[in-house]
């Protein structure tokens, strides 16, 4: 039986109130990610986890212990918590080796004992050649692992990760976005990342948590989030490429016929009763084609003229007019045998599935 | 005297500098202002508080006497006591830009370890200010060795008691003994800017002897 990390409370600060809603059951093996632009309060919400900032109201509930009670003024130190944290600079001692940083937190075992979970640890992260070495001696991806292994030497119930790659440049960072995911995985301990890069929230992530201004907006599976916005503030967040207001026109055998600009899409509909929305369409679903010639599946198929195209790596980002703006994904090659160039027309292909309704209201 | 001055600076400096570095307290400027009271009053203010402070007339200095036996002032105990507040912001200063060096971040990371705060001071916060405490050592040290009016209002001028060297240069220009007076200051003069030098060259790449702020 897996315990539930269970919060609510508010921290208030001269210029923000950072409002923290947690509702997840702490699994092994589950990665969720708290994604939201920078300052949004992800790091404050960690921090109050962790016992390092105290709330001004609310609780946190930790399976049956109460970490954190405004009304009934009990805290639990960090120390008492139980948890593993991982700084954004990971803060490694410098006047210890990696050795030494490992077993920090170690003071309450034997010696014996001590030396034979350190030993362990280093083997795992891959850092024995490392062992006598101080932080300043070691790289990006090396430091990290020593503060993963530090983290988890005295076996918390809990992992807290603070933009664990922040701290590194962006060529390191992406090979180590999927080292990370292994090491995590392999961990068995329910983790909770805060970062503001959405590559890393999609690679790292299983459960998703967007927050913005203080405030959690949705949460749920990395793609159902990402796909499904549940509202526009999300779907800004998450960075849908195509977020357009439409209004529906009919519904019928759970398809949604929705106006959008001068052209007509069909989605799944939606149990909201609301005709105006919010129409999110995610880049890589629109497909492109040269001629006419559909599959039967497809129930989007409009003619769009090439606006621009911006390249990038590994997708060009292509600019349409289909009666309304509409931004695709589409890699090099396929770039060049459509011969993509501003003014050509195009055939875009849009399942209806991928055409996703938020309310908008007013 | 300037040894023994030093370790109960260490002992009262080190708690206090570093809750200093750590409290987020609004009243924290006033106890800063209180510390480095000694650097701007002149010694002779000082000395007569504190003498009056521990003289056998205050509640302070009839319970010592009451305890031990003999009165504070003019004795080593009672000069101590003054040569300690007297170099107090010498002491406090550099151990607090010392532990304000050290990344509160390596403080939490301990904490989330499970290290308790005491532990985490030794551990942690201690080996990584160590070179504003030696910086502080080192000028207490100094800074007690070269005192002269605390001393003359509390300790008096007994030989071997408590004499300081600047007292006994004092006593050497009063006896028209320019000599001997120079000796001593030269061998004082010498000694202070031995013991500075060598602490501002070991600390030049670590840490400012005085703080920015």
């Amino acid at each position: 039986m897996a315990d539930t990390l269970i919060a609510s409370f508010t921290k208030r600060f001269p210029r923000a109130t950072i409002r923290g809603e947690l509702n997840q059951p702490a699994l092994r093996h589950t990665v969720t990610v708290l994604f939201g632009p920078s300052g949004c309060g992800k790091t404050t919400v960690l921090r109050c986890l962790a016992g390092l900032e105290t709330p001004e109201e609310g609780t946190i509930r930790f399976g049956s212990e109460t970490w954190f009670d405004a009304a009934h003024r009990i805290r639990l130190t960090p120390q008492q918590r139980g948890i593993g944290f991982v700084f954004q600079d990971y803060a490694l001692f410098p006047h210890l080796t990696v050795a030494g940083n490992v077993g920090y937190g170690l003071g309450q075992m034997s010696a014996a004992e001590r030396r034979k979970r350190v030993h362990e640890l280093l083997e795992r992260f891959d850092l024995t050649a490392q062992s006598a070495q101080h932080p300043s001696q070691l790289s990006g991806g090396q430091q990290q692992r020593a503060a993963l292994a530090r983290a988890l030497a005295s076996r918390p119930r809990l992992l807290l990760l603070d933009e664990p790659l922040s701290a590194l440049d962006a060529a390191l960072r992406e090979q180590l976005r999927g080292e990370l995911r292994h090491l995590l995985a392999a961990c068995e301990v329910p983790v909770l990342l805060v970062t503001h890069d959405r590559e890393e929230a999609l690679v790292l992530g299983d459960e998703l948590m967007v927050m913005s201004d203080g405030v959690v907006r949705q949460t749920g599976p990395v793609l159902d989030v990402f796909n499904r916005p549940a509202d526009a503030e999300v779907a800004r967040i998450v960075r849908v490429e195509n977020l357009q207001p439409g209004r529906v026109i009919s519904v019928s055998e759970g398809l949604a016929t929705i106006e959008v600009g001068t052209a007509r899409l069909i989605g799944l509909a939606t149990s909201t009763a609301a005709s105006d929305v919010w129409v999110s369409i995610r880049g890589e679903e629109v497909v492109l084609q040269r001629d006419g010639s559909v599959t039967s599946s497809v129930r989007n198929s409009f003619p769009a003229r090439v606006v621009a195209v911006h390249p990038g790596s590994p997708l060009a980002r292509v600019e349409l007019d289909a009666g309304f703006p509409l931004f695709a994904f589409v890699t090099r090659p396929a770039c060049e045998d459509l011969d993509l160039r501003p003014g050509v027309t195009v055939t875009a292909l849009i399942k209806a599935p991928a055409v996703h309704l938020v309310p908008r209201s007013g | 005297m300037s040894a023994c001055t030093t370790l109960v600076l260490l002992a009262i400096g080190l708690p206090l500098a570093y809750w200093l570095s750590q409290t987020r307290w609004r009243g924290k400027f006033l106890i800063e202002a209180v510390v480095a009271l000694p650097i701007v009053l002149p010694p002779t203010v000082l000395g007569f508080y504190v003498l009056m402070a521990i003289g056998p007339l205050s509640p302070l200095g009839q319970l010592y006497e009451s305890l031990f036996g003999h009165r504070l002032p003019f004795t080593f105990q009672g000069l101590l006591i003054a040569s300690v507040l007297y170099s107090l912001p010498f002491a406090v200063q550099p151990f607090t830009s010392g532990f304000a060096a050290v990344d509160r971040r390596l403080m939490e990371a301990s904490w989330c370890l499970g290290v308790s705060r005491l532990r985490t001071f030794w551990r942690v916060a201690l080996p990584l200010a160590w070179p504003g405490v030696l910086t502080g050592m080192v000028l207490s040290f100094a800074h007690t060795i070269g005192e002269f009016g605390v001393v003359l209002m509390i300790g008096g001028n007994i030989a071997g008691q408590t004499r300081t060297v600047s007292i006994s240069i004092y006593d050497e220009v009063q006896a028209l003994d320019y000599a001997a007076a120079n000796q001593t200051s030269l061998v004082l003069l010498l000694f202070s800017f031995a013991v500075l030098a060598v602490t501002y060259g070991l600390h030049r790449s670590f840490i400012q002897v005085w703080p920015t702020r």
